[in-house]
């Protein structure tokens, strides 16, 4: 596997960065020290921008039936067609331009990991909060759950609810969120425990502060370094779960093409020596999954969530 | 610990209760079983008799209380597409997956730990971060495209390997396995390497963590003290410290390659029972569908508690029962 390394490839000089004066300007300075982890963050604001502007930059629409022609099916990649259209990465077995369809890929599967992340986010850092607040009957039940969740691999939870539900984009969300919730509890309330025994949870308690605001407002902003933390890490497993799921068939439906659907396509024809189809979707992959994990790795050492918990 | 297992054996029973419930009222919910089995033309008293033999008239309690009377009794229903017991079917295939899956185990051992052992005992070198830079890559790498990769390069490219099914198998101490002929050892190659290359990035990080946080003991100091050779210090002393945890998360890990084992089985066409269930979802293969995750969620539930059980009697700082 030494021959793929798209950190390589794939990644442009990154940004200079401006560090401000704050304490986030401090973890951006101690973040900033690995240069590699610089490039891999450039990497990701590169790949969300081209999420985000894809539509209008992407050379052709590869789901407007209007603008694929059959007769450019299966093209090799720098193809250029009599009609002088440029197809930089080939087309695959429908006559799309394979470029376009990357990065509408890139689009859905980036949303399914950063939407279900952001939902795991907000009912494990809840259930966390209220465990290690509440104590007793609540906190033993959550952490069963917990327990109980973490005892079993992503991969066949997500199985045993899409072999139930079926296809769909929010049936794979629903499935992420499941499966991610208990990993955010868990290091929340770890990080609560030991938060909620100092003076300032005291102060607020004494202010006869409600429940609610002294958790969401006074507890929870100081749990952000492992949230933060886990969520980086969360949402490439999210992305790359989310492309298996695709690619066994039980994820994604076929209107809605992540780029696990693409590999998928690609993999049918990859025996008949049409790598491309599959090759680029999935180094596009691989190349937005490692970036933020070493981005994720990083922050880990300068956030340092195990001193905390 | 007669009393935590006892207690633990309970807890198990109730979450596979709670599987078996989630399994059969999400099944019973998707899709027409008979739909799916009978050919177009069928007539309707035709499909009435085979709903009728699928026991699939009846009200849905009545088939979920006799699901669980016969699954207490080894019987987890008939495949429709098969047409012999699913548990049997199940277990046909069981074989194939666990030879894949400890063969996956050995090769993140044999590769995982030595890459592991040398990252740790040079923190900092240009060796220690090319290695962690590679278990990354192996943590990002999806297990899915890393497979087709393979096939892509040693298949197509080189064709070196063969690409799908099992191989030619014989049989070794009256067990049927791929390990027996060459044949069957080429095609076991590329779907154990597709499978062990998380766990090699797994065993890397744990090796390199525990052998740094042993190096600084007080133990190691005096064995160095004594004038101790620094490769009988590492392989005696520091090798005994880290070979616990090791030998921990591998157990633990078992259930999870077994759940893996799914995409690489899908990939290489290898016929385990990750293959069968894939299969049995597109078919609606009912039966065996919930057979397959229940006997699982069982295998998982019984590693989980044998892991619990080794780990607090391996580390007696454990406390059985109590949790922080």
């Amino acid at each position: 596997m030494t021959a793929l390394s798209p950190e390589k490839t794939a990644a442009p000089p990154a940004p200079a960065p401006r560090p401000a004066p704050s304490p986030l300007g401090a973890v951006w300075e101690e973040f900033a020290e690995k240069r590699s982890a610089v490039v891999a963050l450039g990497v990701c604001v590169l790949f969300l921008l081209l999420a985000v502007v894809g539509p209008w930059i992407a050379p052709q629409d590869p789901y407007d039936l209007r603008a694929i022609s059959f007769f450019d099916s299966r093209l090799p990649p720098l193809t250029v067609t009599p009609e002088g259209t440029l197809y930089l990465l080939g087309t695959d077995g429908q006559g799309r331009d394979m470029l376009s369809a990357m990065i509408y890929g890139l689009r859905t599967s980036l949303f399914v990991g950063v939407f279900s992340g952001a939902l795991a986010i907000a009912v494990g850092v809840s259930l966390g909060l209220v465990a290690a607040y509440a104590g007793g009957v609540v906190d033993a039940a959550i952490m069963r759950l917990v327990d109980f969740m973490l005892g079993f691999p992503t991969i066949l939870v997500a199985l045993m609810v899409l072999a139930i539900l079926g296809q769909g984009v929010e049936k794979v969300v629903f499935a992420l969120v499941l499966v991610q919730w208990a990993y955010f509890a868990r290091a929340v309330r770890a990080t609560a425990l030991s938060e909620r025994a100092k003076e300032y949870v005291e102060a607020a308690r004494s202010l006869g502060l409600s429940h609610t605001r002294i958790v969401f407002g006074h507890l929870a902003p100081n749990c952000l370094p492992p949230i933060i933390v886990i969520a980086t890490m969360q949402v490439a497993s999210a992305i790359s779960a989310e492309a298996t799921l695709s690619f066994l068939g039980l994820g994604l439906p076929i209107t809605e093409p992540s780029l696990g659907l693409l590999i998928s396509n690609g993999f049918n024809v990859m025996l008949a020596g049409l790598y491309w189809i599959s090759v680029f979707p999935g180094l596009l992959l691989l190349a937005l999954i490692f970036a933020i994990n070493v981005v994720g790795d990083r922050l880990r050492d300068v956030l340092n969530p195990r001193a905390v918990a | 610990m007669v009393l935590f297992i006892v207690r633990r054996a309970l807890q198990a029973g109730l979450v596979l209760l709670a599987v078996s419930l989630v399994v059969f009222t999400g099944l019973y919910a998707v899709g027409d079983p008979a739909d799916i089995l009978l050919p177009d033309d069928a007539t309707a008293a035709e499909r009435e008799a085979a709903i009728v033999a699928l026991g699939l008239d009846r009200p849905i309690w009545t088939q979920y209380g006799i699901f669980l009377a016969n699954a207490l009794q080894g019987d987890l229903g008939t495949s429709f597409v098969f047409n012999i017991p699913s548990i049997t079917l199940i277990f046909q295939r069981m074989p194939a997956t666990l030879e894949l899956a400890l063969c996956a185990m050995l090769i993140a051992l044999v590769i995982g730990v030595p890459l592991g052992l040398y990252a740790g005992l040079k923190p900092g070198s240009r060796a220690d971060s090319a290695i962690v830079t590679g278990s990354i890559l192996g943590f990002s790498l999806p297990n899915f495209w890393q497979g087709l990769m393979l096939i892509l390069v040693f298949s197509i490219f080189l064709g070196w390997l063969p690409s799908s099914g099992r191989g030619e198998t014989g049989t070794i101490l009256g067990i049927e396995t791929s390990l027996a002929t060459w044949d069957g050892i080429r095609h076991l190659i590329l779907p154990a390497t597709n499978l062990a290359l998380f766990k090699v990035a797994l065993m890397i990080r744990l090796t390199r963590a525990q052998v740094r946080e042993t190096m600084p003991l007080d133990f190691v100091k005096f064995a160095r003290a004594k004038g101790m050779g620094e490769s009988r210090i590492v392989g005696l002393h520091v090798g005994k410290t880290i070979a616990a945890p090791i030998v921990t998360v591998l157990g633990m890990e078992l259930g999870s390659v077994i759940a893996f084992a799914v995409i690489t089985e899908s990939i290489f066409a290898w016929p385990g029972m990750g293959k069968l269930i894939i299969d049995s979802i597109n078919n609606l293969d009912r039966p065996v569908v919930a057979a397959y995750l229940l006997v699982v969620t069982f295998l998982f539930i019984v590693i989980n508690l044998v892991v619990d059980v080794l780990y607090s009697l391996l580390d007696p700082r454990v406390r059985l029962g109590r949790r922080a």
